[in-house]
């Protein structure tokens, strides 16, 4: 690997109540390099992506065990403050989910929220972001609008921005385009292209032609457990476990 | 740093807050019924609850409040069935052969939800009203067709919850196999919709149960068990009220016992209606 | 041959019973349906037309705004129980909204499930309860306690007061707008929640700006539902408010509500002339109000509904 590593994973074990969904997983996710987690709907992906941050702590049914150190830190530990932690990963959901303020405030709520509050500063930071993710062109003259009045590809580009704005290491996203037209899904995909050289990038996805495009490290997963994972050529060209070639192959057909 | 400080005490506080708040509401339950059941217990007996109310009754003598409890439970189960014949159609229909015309739908939950707000008194001065127009006296009768009034729209509502969530695809493969659209609903949605249904009829029975003041106008009162609907009839609300406003402390207390007689009536019917909708919450297909 | 024709007959005349109890279902599904249609306007319509009597006879100012209430000279002015019914709703609302807010958001982001168990069947229970009981609840424990207040804070009274049927009321109206509310809250998408968190938002703060801004219009609403639903609330009031016919200065002094007129004085309706138009009129009003309430709060959240 030439890059260090980001996000390391040892024996997480995840129950929602009586359910097993995530059964001893060890992983890396390597920094500044753009990860896909890849398998079929329902094989805890998103449950995944979601103890990285620790969202699953909004489920009162989940149990969890195990270790995700980012660093020497460990994010499961109860001591470990949260907050901080949220703030350095930026999450993208399945559909854009503005907040219910205006495209402005969307985009300062992270940074009102941990304290900076200096218009000139602000205004500053949002032309910034909005132009990170081309949309600055776009909704430059109605910043106050409500940003439920964007079109949905320009609302999960502005949810973006808003990750964006709090200037985290990593980013978390969950299937970001399925809600998406083709278009809007490309916008995305370039723009993780442009962004992993600054971010580290964590993209669960169940479809496979996306994980070729974008992938540098490949992560497979089956019924809650990781089958294989490494580098995206060794896993598209040369999977070493059956269940991959399988899966890589059902889906070409 | 002094900024989350002042966060933190803001979250604290908001947490004690809300606590404090949801044991407001427990306690105050638990107040109504331990005070309830403290006046109103030791002077409840056998008697009062199995004889209607002899001579001198409101002067402190002997007598109960069968005749109370006898006249409301004929007012709630009467008003409950004709509600019954009333909205279960009501529901079906809006769920089976309007289900395609959404405004139409949408326009008749509104007028419900608007029905189901307006107070029972105003249902109670209205019934008065149109009794008076048809010459017609107090009676069982008209108390049971008031209250029916009121409790169509808090039954067609709760049944229509339930039979909103029944799949539509499972009302499309029935009607594809050629049942004509009463069969599909009685049989498909009627049944899946049981619980609802029973749920309803509990609501319905409570309120029926419990309002005084829709009777006050309409079902008068008595000392005697109605053989008749045409005949007055006397409802435990009412009994409640009328021995509380007597200054002998004798007829107090049996205001009390009363409200222990009608109190538990409310408490189990909530807690079958809390029974049934959980068991066959299990058994329903999703 | 015969066994054909026969059987295709049965199967004819089985399809007609079949149609025909489809048709009747059919028609007394429109029975029913009709009913629910009218059955507002019928209320509203013969509640004006009784009270369009002392509306003709007196101006609708008049009644409105005049506190001279004398039914025996024929002098109806209802402002005493205007202003008795506005101080009783709008200090139950005081009194139980914040209660019923935090306690939503407690319910619906805090509570363990546990908690949630006992919970439900507690607020089932007290939206059960009959409005006598409560009264009932208010003479054994409410009055005694108003009247020490009253008389510890200088404002000696009989414990039958404005305050007295106002903590009555909030606390029957607590599972009406609670469950308005709980419900309210829990249909923001939990992506909604997570997107703040994942901005560095602690819980509080992704609770304050997020949920509850998101909620607005429908807490908004819940509480109009529970105004339009304390204005009419009769008998429970009825027994602890102390029904004197007088604007009430204070909320230690006794007022007379307008359902509290009307089931007071239904008994001598019929024996003094006028005096069933005004209770009408008393009634019409109660179902204005109520349904005017009922309406723009209803409407409010549809229309925030629909702007999501």
């Amino acid at each position: 690997m030439i890059n260090g590593t980001k996000i390391k994973v040892e024996h997480l074990n995840l129950h929602i109540g009586k359910e097993h969904i995530l059964k001893d997983i060890n992983l890396v996710i390597p920094e500044k390099q753009l990860t896909v987690i890849l398998g079929p709907s329902g094989c805890g992906k998103t449950t995944l992506l979601k103890s990285f941050n620790r969202l699953t702590d909004l489920n009162p049914d989940v149990k969890i065990s195990g270790h995700i150190f980012n660093g020497d830190e460990d994010i499961l530990h109860p001591k470990t403050e949260i907050t901080q932690l949220r703030k350095k990963m930026g999450l993208l959901s399945q559909s854009p989910y503005p907040l219910p303020m205006s495209i402005f405030d969307n985009i300062t709520y992270g940074l009102k929220i941990s304290g900076r509050r200096k218009k000139k500063f602000l205004i500053r930071r949002v032309e910034n972001y909005l132009r990170q993710v081309s949309l600055w062109e776009e909704v430059k003259d109605r910043l106050k609008d409500p940003a439920s009045a964007l079109s949905i590809g320009q609302q999960q580009r502005l949810c973006l921005a808003r990750g964006l704005a709090v200037d985290p290491e990593i980013i978390l996203a969950d299937e970001p385009t399925s809600a998406l037209d083709p278009v809007s899904s490309k916008d995305i995909e370039e723009m993780f292209l442009k962004l992993k050289q600054r971010y580290t990038i964590v993209v669960v996805t169940h479809i496979l032609r996306q994980a070729r495009r974008i992938a540098d490290y490949v992560i497979f997963m089956y019924l809650g457990e990781v089958i294989e994972h490494g580098p995206a050529e060794q896993i598209f060209e040369h999977p070493q476990h059956e269940m991959t070639k399988a899966y890589l192959k059902g889906a070409y057909n | 740093m002094k900024r989350k400080v002042l966060q933190k005490t803001e979250e604290i506080f908001t947490r004690f807050l809300m606590v404090f708040s949801t044991s407001i509401i427990v306690s105050a339950l638990l107040l109504i019924i331990v005070s309830i059941l403290y006046k109103g217990l030791p002077s409840l007996s056998w008697e009062m609850i199995t004889q209607i109310p002899k001579g001198g009754y409101y002067f402190g003598k002997e007598g109960g409040i069968l005749n109370a409890i006898v006249g409301s439970l004929y007012l709630a189960t009467g008003s409950t069935i004709l509600g019954l014949i009333i909205s279960l159609p009501l529901a079906l229909y809006i769920n089976i052969h309007k289900a395609k015309n959404s405004k139409l739908v949408n326009f008749i939950r509104f007028l419900l939800d608007i029905l189901w707000g307006i107070p029972s008194i105003v249902y109670g001065a209205f019934g008065f009203t149109v009794m008076i127009y048809f010459g017609m006296r107090t009676s069982l009768l008209a108390g049971i067709i008031t209250v029916t009034l009121f409790i169509i729209p808090i039954m067609v509502r709760s049944m229509d919850e339930v039979m909103k969530t029944v799949p539509k695809g499972l009302l499309e493969s029935a009607l594809s196999l050629g049942s004509t659209r009463s069969e599909t609903a009685y049989k498909v949605v009627f049944r899946q919709s049981i619980p609802g249904i029973v749920t309803a009829v509990l609501l319905a029975f409570g309120r029926g149960i419990g309002d005084a003041a829709a009777v006050l106008f309409t079902a008068g009162y008595t000392d005697y068990i109605p053989n008749a609907l045409n005949q007055p009839a006397a409802t435990l609300p009412l009994a409640i009220f009328f021995q509380l406003s007597s200054p002998i402390p004798e007829v107090q207390n049996r205001a009390y016992a009363a409200a222990v007689v009608l109190t538990i009536i409310i408490l189990i019917i909530s807690v079958s209606s809390r029974i049934v909708s959980n068991k066959f919450k299990q058994r329903r297909i999703k | 041959m015969n066994w054909k024709v026969l059987s295709i007959k049965s199967i004819r005349f089985f399809k007609v019973g079949r149609i025909l109890k489809d048709k009747l279902h059919s028609s007394w599904m429109f029975v029913s349906f009709i009913i629910v249609l009218l059955l507002p306007f019928l209320l509203g319509i013969g509640l004006f037309l009784k009270s369009n009597l002392i509306i003709k006879e007196e101006s609708l100012l008049q009644l409105l705004f005049s506190s001279q209430w004398h039914p025996m000279k024929g002098e109806f002015g209802f402002l005493p129980f205007i202003i008795s019914s506005l101080w009783v709703t709008v200090l139950s609302i005081l009194i139980c909204g914040p209660i019923c807010l935090f306690s939503a958001i407690h319910l619906t982001h805090y509570a363990k499930r546990g908690m949630l168990k006992i919970m439900h069947p507690v607020i089932d229970i007290l939206a059960g309860i009959p409005s006598v009981i409560y009264g009932v609840w208010g003479i054994i424990l409410i009055v005694p306690f108003i009247s020490r207040l009253g008389a510890s804070l200088g404002h000696p009274n009989s414990g039958y007061t404005i305050l007295t049927g106002a903590i009555v009321l909030s606390v029957m109206i607590i599972p009406f707008i609670l469950n308005i509310l709980i419900e309210v809250i829990n249909t923001v998408p939990q992506e909604l929640e997570e997107a703040s968190l994942s901005l560095g938002a602690t819980k509080w703060e992704t609770i304050k700006k997020v949920i509850l801004k998101k909620s607005f219009p429908g807490i908004i609403s819940a509480f109009g539902l529970g105004i339009s639903r304390a204005f009419g609330e009769t008998i429970a009031v009825l027994m602890v408010v102390g029904n004197v016919v007088k604007i009430p200065k204070g909320v230690f002094q006794p007022g007379y509500p307008l359902p509290s007129l009307i089931a007071n004085n239904y008994g001598e309706m019929l024996s003094i002339p006028m005096y069933d138009s005004a209770l009408m009129f008393a009634a019409l009003i109660l179902f204005v109000v109520v349904t005017a309430f009922n309406i723009g709060s209803r409407y409010l959240i549809i229309y925030s509904e629909r702007r999501i």
